[in-house]
């Protein structure tokens, strides 16, 4: 039963990544003053995509072919890690939240890599700077994600969150910091503004595009819809581990659907917040990336000192 | 019978050094075969034949470089089974030879800690052993005479398993001395360089060196103590003062071989130039064996560690983490690059057992043996991957001729086996999950978060901070390791080397990556019985293991409880599988989206190059900018200029020099100091004899006086 839950988390998590992409651009174009397009609209150009036919270039090895599927199997895993709509679900015990940032980073490898096979300008400058930005933002993210595991004192995310619950609502100092911290890293890791544009392709700005930029067919849907995973992926980390309120900690049905529901209306509201946040910022000029993620990096330790200083139990 | 096992080890090795001396006595060896079957003219005609046959001209040569690495991978074998059975039976084994001064035979102890190291010997050496006849194939005999390399190769393996064995202060620094010694011969194999033998001296200097503080650091302890054997170091009584000067010699001469910053000079300057498989036991294993040194002095012999200490060591391993993954990342020299790496991996070890040595004093013994674990574990994991990665520098070198990142590309075509292992390599470094490299990070990280049991506020805050930069550490180290695979095998190859290169055909040479791959994919899935090895280890040296979490077992790894942190790579291998495979099959399954291959976009200008790829020092151009000051940049553009008034630019010629801080700030200075007191000395030198009479007399004057 708990098995067949986790199983039904993870293929919720796959299926509603889409939307959220969708939802977010569909509160970007109403923010903007332009038309939106349908809220399923991701969903129909990945399943365009995957019914092209893939156009590689002569120079990619199998490597770059089957880099795809790795990128988008590691993602996947790293959504099971992470608690939905329940907690306490077998799959989280399997691997913890080091785990997790451990399947990005496998997923970032190989998508660097893939930039790097074709031998074209573009990718080199891809992989190069998505590999800058990450190593700045992983630390940053683990950061931030110490001081929750340290206030739970565990490194597992599906007790952390239950131990948040426990707590009830309390205003800590260090989650504050944590919370902004990972907000930042957030919006660097999924590649949104400032820091990286998802609909651009000008070659001096764009940084995921240049990587993926010789992918096509279903390739380009795997890798696609992996970062769209991604993006949901951040997303619930962010509103399940500060706002864990509504998550299913029994296994009835009513339980499951008002977790759901939850998530849902938390992910849609924090998607509105992106959303306004990509309308009024400007694109950072990549060398100030830098100093962004520093910003970063500091909130989240800034976050782990004030836990062990102000709140540990001593 | 496991001292057999050991002993056995270190003659089998010996013996393959000794071996390797008959290159040149062919001619002997036909005498002396005829003359012995003159003799004993029993023997029957099969065996004088198979002799004769072996001793043919063209033959012999060949059988004896298998011969010599037999033995040598036989010594592996048994250091292997060595290891393992005395871990296993958690036994101590003691023994006396009766070598050495006359009033001090060599002690022999063989325990859990000497156990698990030679393990690692063991292992890198057999893979060594499987490698190497094909590699020293290319080696001219008139240039570089096999004998030498063989004959040293023998001794400095002999060397480090008796460095494991020693248990008295004499033979200890008898077998480091030999295993320093011999690797100096190794790393001036190539002689004929002067930046060879440059780096060699350096090397020598430096093992001297540290050889001397080690020295001083044992007096320090038997000047407490009634003899030199361990047993009576081990009773000594030190107060914390002279405890503390004791650790700071020992840490300055270990830390000196394992190349910890700054004493890690020796390291970029040496590596490169030995052969890639001695390169490979220099830092996969030799590292260890200095870790090793510093683990038995500290928490066997000198007994009980002080907190201070443990913070020294964490601030220098996170100098050393930091410091040498961004200089490996600026290297365009592979085996630099690789050497850069392993000060990294070196300060990741030495910056968990601060933590652990930390948590031992602070009364906490079990977080103490977790802190050990991911230390030991640590050192064994980066043993496997650094060897791989040093292996597979070879390779690529000895195919394409060619050690400089800039000038490969495109090899994963033409060398499709050596790709696939080499990508194995840098997935364990870059600690990715499945792999073992990410299992002992993912230990350092659970020990560095149990910091909250501590009492010491700045302590508190110290240890998160260290973490952090282990973070950043592994997260550089990813970004290092995209670049040295994605530069050398992927795109279009950038020299003609490169585009003429094929497989290695020696299966030898593959065979022995390919143990040390199958190894690291095998101990990142199923790390238990590793721990569980380890785990006696700690029982036996710090008197506390784990908490066993037997309920879980193998398929768990659950460090301190399963309530805090849990990880099963079985499960998560499983679940990869089943996402892998379900969006391949679902993907692929229309026959009318079958793969077309095109030209690669080229922006409608025609005609992608292979310049126009990324190099090395452009891919590290953004890191170059972000941590500007961790290094002295020299960088240079020149234009050439012709035409009218000198004002089209005809070529451009840039030019990249990445030099280290230590040089100009620590070891120039110790240079210049060194000139000048040489200077002041020589003053008193004016080579007049009447002069020195002088000084003969005063000095005999002055003796009389204080005689009497």
């Amino acid at each position: 039963m708990n098995w067949l839950i986790a199983v039904l988390q993870i293929t919720l998590f796959v299926l509603l990544a889409p939307l959220l992409a969708g939802w977010v651009k569909w509160c970007k174009c109403y923010l903007q003053n332009r038309k939106a397009p349908s809220l399923f609209q991701p969903y129909r150009d990945l399943i365009k995509l995957t019914h092209k036919q893939p156009v590689v270039a002569e120079q990619a090895s199998w490597l770059f072919i089957l880099a795809p599927y790795i990128i988008f199997s590691a993602t996947v895993l790293a959504a099971t890690v992470v608690p939905l709509i329940a907690v306490d679900l077998p799959t989280s015990a399997s691997a913890d939240v080091i785990v997790m940032v451990g399947f990005f980073a496998f997923a970032r490898f190989f998508l660097a890599l893939a930039g790097l096979d074709v031998g074209t300008a573009f990718g080199g400058m891809g992989s190069s700077r998505e590999m800058t930005i990450s190593s700045l933002a992983e630390p940053a993210m683990l950061m931030a994600i110490f001081t929750l595991t340290m206030t739970a004192s565990t490194t597992n995310l599906s007790f952390a969150i239950t131990h948040v619950l426990n707590e009830g609502l309390v205003l800590r100092p260090s989650f504050v910091f944590a919370l902004a911290a990972l907000i930042l890293v957030a919006v660097a890791e999924t590649g949104r503004i400032p820091v990286d544009n998802p609909a651009t392709h000008l070659e001096l700005t764009m940084i995921h595009e240049a990587m993926i930029l010789e992918y096509s067919g279903r390739h380009l849907a795997l890798i696609e819809w992996a970062s769209q995973l991604k993006l949901m992926l951040y997303g619930v980390l962010i509103a399940n581990i500060f706002f864990p309120w509504g998550i299913a900690e029994t296994f009835s049905i009513q339980a499951l659907g008002y977790g759901l529901l939850a998530i849902i209306g938390k992910l849609a509201l924090l998607a509105i917040f992106l959303a306004i946040a990509e309308t009024l910022v400007a694109k950072m000029r990549l060398f100030r990336v830098q100093e962004y993620l520093s910003f970063a990096y500091l909130l989240g330790l800034l976050g782990l000192l004030s836990h062990i200083i102000l709140e540990a139990s001593r | 019978m496991i001292l057999v096992l050991a002993y056995s080890a270190v003659l089998l090795s010996f013996f393959s050094g000794l071996l390797g001396l008959m290159m040149h006595q062919r001619r002997h060896i036909m005498l002396f075969s005829q003359y012995w079957f003159k003799k004993f003219p029993s023997g029957n005609e099969r065996c004088q034949s198979v002799i004769a046959a072996c001793l043919e001209a063209k033959r012999f040569p060949v059988l004896l470089r298998r011969a010599v690495f037999v033995l040598l991978g036989l010594s592996g074998v048994f250091a292997v089974l060595a290891g393992l059975s005395v871990l296993i039976g958690k036994e101590t084994l003691t023994d006396q030879l009766s070598l050495g001064l006359p009033w001090l035979p060599w002690h022999v102890r063989f325990d859990c800690l000497s156990g698990f190291f030679f393990l690692i010997v063991g292992i890198a050496v057999s893979a060594v052993s499987l490698y190497g006849p094909g590699y020293v194939n290319s080696y001219k005999e008139s240039q570089h005479p096999f004998a030498i390399l063989s004959l040293f190769t023998g001794l400095f393996v002999a060397g480090m398993l008796l460095v494991l064995l020693a248990d008295d202060a004499f033979f200890f620094m008898i077998a480091w001395e030999l295993m320093s010694v011999a690797s100096y011969f190794l790393v001036a194999f190539q002689h004929e360089n002067p930046a060879n033998r440059r780096a060699a001296f350096l090397y020598l200097l430096m093992a001297e060196v540290g050889a001397l503080a080690i020295i001083l650091g044992f007096g320090v302890l038997a000047s407490f103590s009634d003899g030199f054997t361990f047993d009576a170091l081990r009773e000594s009584h030190l107060s914390t003062t002279w405890a503390s000067i004791a650790f700071m010699l020992a840490l300055l001469g270990f830390g000196m071989k394992a190349g910890i910053v700054p004493v890690h000079v020796w390291l970029p300057e040496a590596h490169p130039v030995a052969p890639s498989h001695i390169s490979a036991l220099m830092s996969g294993v030799m590292l260890k064996v200095a870790l090793y040194g510093l683990i038995r002095f500290c928490f066997d012999l000198i007994g009980e560690v002080q907190w201070q200490w443990g913070v020294v060591l964490l601030i220098l391993g996170t100098i050393s983490a930091l410091g040498g993954i961004l200089y490996a990342m600026m290297q365009p020299n592979l085996k630099r690059l690789l050497a850069y790496s392993s000060v990294e991996n070196i300060g990741i070890i030495f910056m968990v057992l601060g933590l652990s040595m930390i948590f031992m004093a602070n009364g906490h013994p079990q977080l103490a043996a977790l802190g050990f674990l991911a230390v030991l574990l640590h050192a064994f994991n980066h043993a496997l991957f650094k060897n791989l990665l040093f292996l597979g520098a070879g390779m690529i070198h000895h195919q394409t001729h060619e050690l400089n990142i800039d000038m490969m590309g495109g090899l994963i075509k033409k060398m499709p086996k050596t790709s696939v292992l080499f990508l194995i390599g840098c997935m364990s470094i870059s600690s990715l999950p499945l792999f073992n490299g990410f299992v002992s990070e993912w230990l350092a990280f659970q020990t560095a978060l149990q910091v909250d049991v501590l009492n010491n506020g700045v302590l508190r805050s110290l240890i998160p901070v260290a973490a952090a930069a282990l973070a950043l550490t592994a997260a550089l180290a990813a970004a290092c390791f995209v670049k040295v695979f994605g530069l050398i095998f992927l795109g279009q190859p950038r020299s003609h080397h490169c585009e003429k290169a094929h497989e290695v055909q020696d299966k030898g040479m593959l065979a022995g990556p390919a143990l040390l791959a199958g190894l690291c994919f095998l101990f990142g899935i199923f790390p238990g019985p590793v721990i569980s090895l380890i785990n006696g280890v700690a029982g036996q040296l710090l008197g506390e293991t784990l908490p066993n979490d037997a309920a879980l077992g193998w398929l768990w790894l659950a460090p301190v409880s399963t309530g805090q942190a849990s990880y099963a790579p079985p499960l998560v291998l499983i679940g990869a599988l089943i996402a892998g495979c379900i969006s391949f099959w679902y993907l692929r399954r229309n026959p009318a989206t079958a793969l077309r291959r095109a030209e690669t976009w080229d922006c409608g200008f025609g005609g992608v190059t292979s310049r126009m790829q990324y190099s090395s020092s452009a891919f590290t151009m953004p890191f170059r900018r972000i941590f500007a000051k961790v290094w002295i940049i020299d960088e240079q553009i020149d234009k050439d200029m012709q035409g009218a008034m000198n004002q089209d630019v005809a070529a451009v010629h840039y030019h990249l020099q990445i030099h280290d801080h230590s040089w100009p700030r620590l070891y120039e200075p110790i240079e210049r100091a060194v000139n000048n007191t040489a200077k002041l000395v020589g003053r008193i030198q004016t080579g007049n004899i009447r002069v020195y009479l002088g000084y003969s007399f005063v000095t005999l004057i002055i003796m009389l006086w204080v005689i009497s």
